[in-house]
């Protein structure tokens, strides 16, 4: 297996370690559906998987396809919504 | 195809900028932006990429899905957030353990034959695509069964019987050898991966109905976890870095969370998972908990004279509150307040709510300023020269029992301590036990008083009430 990538992901972890542990419990939730964006990713995926064609492996991406879109347009609307409403007087 | 990774790295490097922002309220709007700017870019890099894509079937999902995603943002109430929290993690998970399937299905051939699949070792590409499945559909599963104990169609008590730990070690067993099955070059590959599929969905089910009310925002933050781990996984599948780089930061995110949560009820994450807190408490409570208490009750007009005498005042919001819907009427009061020169504060515990963060989102909903909203650490010295803490529908964080008493299950768990304000005004429907099942000695102390009724409608009563004075 390809080396590279192991060290991405575990400097990934590193760095995500890093910038979550600053972010304040006031802005939990908001973290919460914001990274659910983000694990919206698999879109990518998702997109690719469609290309198969005829095959159960379409139907599958096209399913991915609506769930994952439905967490990164709802998650970042929803974080934004939240985020909108903070304030200081 | 190879220059889409240059692009995954590019949006990779935006969702960090954009998490780093969420460090402050004032640029957290901004973080989300960028992070959604790092989305699109990741969403139309593959699109062109990518030879022979079916644009059709790519469009309609894309449709459905943000036409979905979009009535669910903008028509979610702040009080349900934690349900769609758990629903959007359950779609994530979903979406990774359908793509690593379609994959498998893809290159199921190829592994008869033994060649390199995306890449890897056939070997290792198995037991990622059975990890990624795996993850993927426990957390589809359980984050449905996390929506319905927060929505109501399941009881929010944990449901536990009798071999239930049992039932749950033989499923994660039969994974765990079916897995190594088949990674060994096991046959019959499709069945055996039905079998996966169904034996990570129950389980899903069965890991996630024993975990009682209170216990939610532990659940929320692990499935919320899993879903990063998942997404990872589907990433190792497809040798695809972007799906690493975000599948782990959210999976760390998430762990991050679990912890300060667990932390925040001095329990171990094996014991939130397993202990089924809270149906065992409540058939030990109710012999021992009738201790005689002296038991204040006083009207909204009686609680207004108090808090026209009062200087500072600290605010302890809870589930109840969000049960309620009472945020604004807390607003409408602490204006008055606030009017009238007198301070006023906002304690919030870290497993206060059904989610982590879930009052401050209530509460900047309602228009009170984030600085205002202060954390455990930060408001418990400010107790101590306090005139009134009110606390409106939250109980065991306030519970003194957690202090010194060995034998209460909150035993250990750090707490606000409202006991040392000159006054204790405490709102709740009725003298039921909190979440955790158990009497709260702190009403029957001599600086507590009660004020009973809905979260809402006392606090509207108490603001006419301060009016007319």
């Amino acid at each position: 297996m390809d080396i590279n990538i192991l060290t991405v992901f575990i400097l990934a972890i590193f760095v995500g370690n890093e910038i979550i542990s600053k972010v304040p419990p006031t802005l939990h939730t908001p973290l919460m559906s914001g990274s659910n964006a983000i694990s919206g990713i698999a879109i990518v995926g998702a997109i690719i998987a469609t290309k198969t064609g005829g095959s159960i492996g379409t139907w599958f991406g096209l399913i991915a396809v609506i769930f994952a879109t439905v967490n990164v347009v709802g998650g970042f609307m929803v974080t934004d919504r939240m985020l909108k409403m903070f304030k200081r007087k | 195809m190879e220059y889409s990774k240059l692009f995954y790295v590019l949006s990779a490097i935006l969702f960090i900028l954009g998490l780093k922002k969420l460090s402050h309220p004032k640029t957290a709007r901004n973080g989300n932006m960028i992070a959604s700017i790092g989305m699109l870019i990741a969403i139309s890099a593959t699109l062109i990429a990518y030879n022979e894509l079916d644009f059709t079937l790519i469009i309609i999902g894309i449709v459905v899905g943000g036409l979905i995603g979009g009535v669910f943002a903008t028509k979610v109430e702040m009080t349900q957030m934690p349900q769609m929290v758990a629903i959007f993690n359950g779609f994530g998970g979903a979406a990774s353990a359908l793509v690593a399937g379609a994959d498998f299905i893809t290159n199921m051939d190829k592994l008869d034959t033994g060649e390199m699949i995306n890449g890897l070792d056939p070997t290792f590409y198995l037991v990622v695509v059975i990890l990624s499945i795996f993850v993927g559909t426990l957390t589809f599963t359980g984050s449905f069964i996390a929506f319905g104990k927060l929505q109501g169609f399941i009881s929010g008590q944990p449901i536990v019987f009798p071999g239930q730990q049992i039932l749950n070690a033989l499923f994660a067993i039969s994974l765990v050898s079916i897995a190594v099955y088949l990674s060994m070059g096991g046959n019959d590959l499709v069945n055996f991966f039905y079998a996966i599929v169904i034996l990570s969905a129950v389980l899903g089910i069965t890991i996630t109905i024993p975990i009682g009310g209170a216990d939610m925002p532990v659940v929320i933050s692990l499935l919320n976890s899993y879903s990063g781990v998942a997404a990872a996984a589907t990433g190792f599948v497809l040798m695809n870095n972007g799906l690493i780089i975000s599948g782990s930061l959210v999976g760390a995110s998430g762990l991050i969370l679990t912890n300060i949560m667990c932390k925040g009820m001095n329990r171990s994450l094996a014991n939130v998972i397993f202990g089924a807190v809270g149906l065992i408490e409540e058939g030990a409570s109710s012999g021992e908990g009738q201790k005689q208490m002296n038991i204040k009750s006083y009207s909204t007009e009686e609680a207004a004279m108090i808090l026209d005498a009062a200087e500072k005042i600290i605010v302890v919001p809870g589930y109840g509150l969000a049960v309620a819907q009472a945020q604004h009427a807390v607003r409408e009061v602490a204006d008055l307040l606030e009017s009238q020169g007198k301070k006023v504060l906002y304690a919030i515990h870290p497993v206060a709510g059904r989610m982590p963060g879930h009052m401050n989102v209530l509460l900047a909903e309602a228009n009170i300023s984030y600085d205002q909203l202060k954390d455990l650490d930060e408001i418990n010295p400010e107790f101590e020269d306090c005139d009134v803490a009110i606390v409106l529908g939250a109980n065991d964080v306030v519970n003194p029992a957690a202090r010194h008493d060995k034998s209460s299950p909150i035993y250990g768990m750090p707490i606000l301590d409202v006991d040392k304000s000159r006054t204790v005004l405490i709102n709740k429907r009725t003298m039921n036990p909190g979440f955790a099942g158990i009497q709260n000695e702190l009403f029957g102390f001599d600086n507590s008083i009660m004020v009973f009724g809905d979260a809402k409608a006392m606090l509207q009563q108490l603001l006419k009430d301060l009016k007319e004075l």
